[in-house]
């Protein structure tokens, strides 16, 4: 193998920093990977990117971490940018032309600048670093969308029907910029602090592996996102749960037309399709404050898994429970929106705001007993924090009792149940619990645990 | 055996491709515009010799890429579609019983031990496609199209071909390729493939193409096409694929969209057109809704 030892040695931290990141990545894809870089060679940056995603990734998923790690580790440039640091209107002036032009590269190169030029702080070798922060802050490139639509306009760049895209195409390109700057920033950081440490804690992990409780908007927005890929996917993991689960009487019919390819002799038996019965879930989310993002996104989930089940019922509670399951008909939903509709058009609190599982779960045995049958799958979604209130065991068991199973799921790490005001552990003897951090962990819960 | 049998097969062979830039040009000959990822991914491919898995929402291009690699090659293309239920009988081989059935009665004097070997051989062999693309010294582009679709034991009868392309018959012994076929599975991930048949396979995701590719392509298909309308279709499609829609606009709608367009005369884009021809780019009557409000249509 001609690759030095170098870029071997590099290709191997680059492995290290992606497993880390939870992508598994084994001695032979690596091997394959240091042979693409020995037939693509080193000359051209995006070329190897591309080799080097499709010898390592095994699928979409890891894209959004495989890109700045391999950045920080196959840097563009080494170093500060040569000649003089621009003063901060010029810098402006540039990027607002770059943007009318849509010229990648360029922004590319004013990124470099903005980071040089804008980005540092402190001054002893110990606490000096590069905020991407602090640069896009001096700078405030979403300022400039006016002065860039009038200067595309102005150009004749944009006219007729299509005007009236440009000030989000403008937008998207701005936060293009935003992004390379971050990228640059990382990068500058990773100089001076080492590879490996920034590779590990400054590159976000994929969606599916963010804490429920610590997500923030952007990924909460991206986990929708994935709802309708990964509902589809636990569809076929039931249907062939279901497939396997099947069996029943011989259909004749079938077996003796299969025998035909044989000369008549019988060598499959073809079973009879059992009609499926259906089963009904019914769940009770708890949409306060601290755990919304978790509850909205199983919401989500469940209803667009909502042909798998004869009937499903959505209730949310604060301290007063409702039932939701109208403003989450399918098509009509707008999952943006979700947590906000269901605050403004059902009865959630009383006289207070904070949530009372005690309450909320008396309520529901009183009013909406008669949703729990035999039949009935009950998904509780929570963190069992009853701000010191009467949990209501007695309600818990009365459900419990009437359900074929109750399941609830817990956003909080294990660790933490029974710590504070969290009544998790005396739930957790009358009902299954389980901890429930992630994307992840929510879809290999829902595929165990949905009833067939 | 010396070493994994295909780099083996790898070094006998001649690639097909001198560089990614060669790739690109000689897709694009074939009609085929190839962004430097799909070229990429695609020389690796010939080089390492192993299976491209092309993941990628519907419409794209997926099933075409195969189709303009075996092209270029100037080889057959032997295609395994895949659906729930497809077996070992429908993808690798089986016998042909009811000819097997008439070679016994044809030949009522013959012992046994005659007849056995005889039934057994080639000619009462039906092969399937992936039988048939290791056999022979043609060269030939495997395309086994929405791998998703099948069952996961057909995963585990790929990965014998797929890794040592070869595959074992009991009766005839194992079968291994004189001239190993450039391999393409295609997913839309409708159920994630099993890590054992990924990490066989180079991954290649292909998206949605940037502005500049896309108009490029929809020149391309769509000649007639003035540029300046297509630079205007392009933007819009960009637009709604930003937009939260339940079934965003691909490639292959643009084109649609573009033939439509060309199909009415029209000349330039504007609310009237647009309105009448939404129902080309966007399949669900909530998402034209959607699209509309936020494009600023009169609303319908």
């Amino acid at each position: 193998m001609t690759t030095s030892t170098g870029v071997a040695e590099r290709l191997t931290s680059l492995v290290g920093a992606l497993r880390a990141h939870g992508i598994r990545v084994g001695t032979s894809e690596t091997v394959d990977a240091a042979r693409a870089i020995e037939v693509l060679g080193l000359a051209d940056r995006e070329l190897l990117r591309e080799g080097l995603a499709a010898t390592l990734l095994h699928g979409t998923g890891g894209r959004p971490v495989f890109d700045p790690v391999f950045d920080l580790y196959f840097p563009r440039g080494v170093g500060a940018p040569e000649g003089e640091a621009a003063g901060r209107e010029a810098l402006r002036d540039r990027l607002a032309a770059a943007l009318a032009a849509n010229d990648e590269a360029w922004m590319r190169r004013l990124a470099v600048e903005a980071v040089d030029g804008f980005g540092g702080y402190g001054s002893s070798p110990e606490s000096d670093g590069w905020s991407s922060y602090q640069a896009l802050e001096r700078l405030r490139p979403q300022t400039l969308l006016a002065r860039v639509r009038d200067d595309v306009r102005a150009r004749g760049g944009s006219s007729g029907f299509t005007d009236r895209l440009l000030e989000d195409e403008i937008r998207r390109r701005i936060a293009a910029f935003r992004a390379l700057v971050a990228a640059e920033a990382r990068r500058r950081v990773a100089e001076r602090r080492g590879r490996d440490e920034i590779a590990r804690r400054a590159v976000t992990p994929t969606a599916d592996r963010v804490d429920f409780l610590f997500a923030g908007k952007a990924q909460l927005a991206e986990l929708r996102r994935a709802v309708q890929p990964l509902a589809r996917k636990l569809a076929t993991r039931l249907a062939a749960r279901r497939r396997r689960a099947s069996r029943g009487a011989i259909d004749l019919r079938r077996t003796l037309r299969g025998s035909l390819s044989t000369g008549g002799v019988p060598m499959k038996p073809v079973l009879r399709r059992r009609r499926p019965v259906r089963p009904e879930l019914v769940l009770l989310c708890d949409v306060s404050g601290s755990v919304s993002g978790f509850s909205d996104f199983t919401m989500l989930l469940v209803q667009a898994l909502h042909d798998q089940f004869s009937k499903v019922r959505v209730f949310a509670f604060v301290n007063r429970i409702d039932e939701v399951t109208g403003l989450l008909e399918h098509g009509t939903a707008d999952p943006e929106g979700l947590g906000a509709r269901i605050e403004a058009e059902a009865t959630l609190t009383g006289y207070h705001g904070s949530s009372d599982y005690g309450m909320a779960l008396g309520e529901f045995a009183e009013r909406y007993g008669d949703a729990v049958g035999p039949r009935t799958t009950v998904f509780v979604l929570g963190d069992a924090r009853t701000n010191m209130s009467d949990p209501n065991l007695a309600a818990v068991r009365q459900i419990a009792e009437r359900a074929r199973r109750v399941y609830w799921l817990n956003p909080e790490q294990r660790s933490r149940w029974g710590t504070g005001d969290s009544a998790a552990p005396a739930y957790a003897e009358l009902v299954e619990m389980h901890e429930c951090r992630t994307a992840r962990q929510l879809s290999a819960l829902v595929a165990r645990l949905l009833p067939v | 055996m010396f070493g994994p049998s295909r780099t083996v097969a790898a070094d006998l062979e001649a690639p097909l491709f001198t560089s990614v830039d060669d790739v690109s040009a000689r897709l694009a000959e074939t009609g085929y515009l190839a962004s430097p990822a799909v070229a990429t991914t695609v020389f690796l491919a010939d080089r390492l010799g192993k299976p491209l898995l092309v993941e990628g929402p519907a419409g794209v291009g997926k099933t075409e890429l195969a189709k303009a690699v075996a092209e270029v090659a100037g080889a057959r293309l032997v295609r395994l579609q895949c659906y729930e239920g497809v077996d070992e009988s429908r993808a690798l081989y089986e016998w042909n019983h009811a000819k097997q059935l008439l070679r016994i009665s044809a030949g009522r004097d013959e012992t046994w031990d005659e007849t056995r070997t005889d039934i057994f051989s080639e000619e009462f062999l039906l092969t399937r496609p992936l039988l048939t693309a290791i056999r022979g010294d043609d060269p030939k582009v495997l395309l086994i199209d929405e791998t998703d679709k099948a069952d996961v034991e057909v995963e585990g009868l790929l990965l014998e071909v797929l890794s040592d392309f070869q595959v074992t018959v009991p009766e005839l012994g194992t079968i291994t390729a004189t001239r190993r076929p450039f391999v393409v599975l295609t997913s839309n991930a409708s159920r994630e493939l099993s890590e054992a048949l990924r990490r066989r396979c180079l991954f290649l995701h292909i998206g949605f193409p940037d502005e500049e590719l896309e108009r490029r392509i929809v020149r391309l298909k769509v000649p007639g096409l003035d540029e300046a309308l297509a630079r205007s279709v392009v933007r819009v499609v960009g637009a709604l694929r930003a937009m939260d829609l339940r079934k965003v606009p691909s490639v292959a709608e643009t084109i649609d969209w573009a033939r439509t367009l060309l199909a009415l005369g029209a000349d330039t884009l504007d609310e009237t057109v647009v309105r009448d021809t939404l129902g080309a780019l966007l399949k669900h009557q909530d998402d034209v809704l959607k699209a509309s409000a936020k494009l600023d249509l009169d609303a319908l």
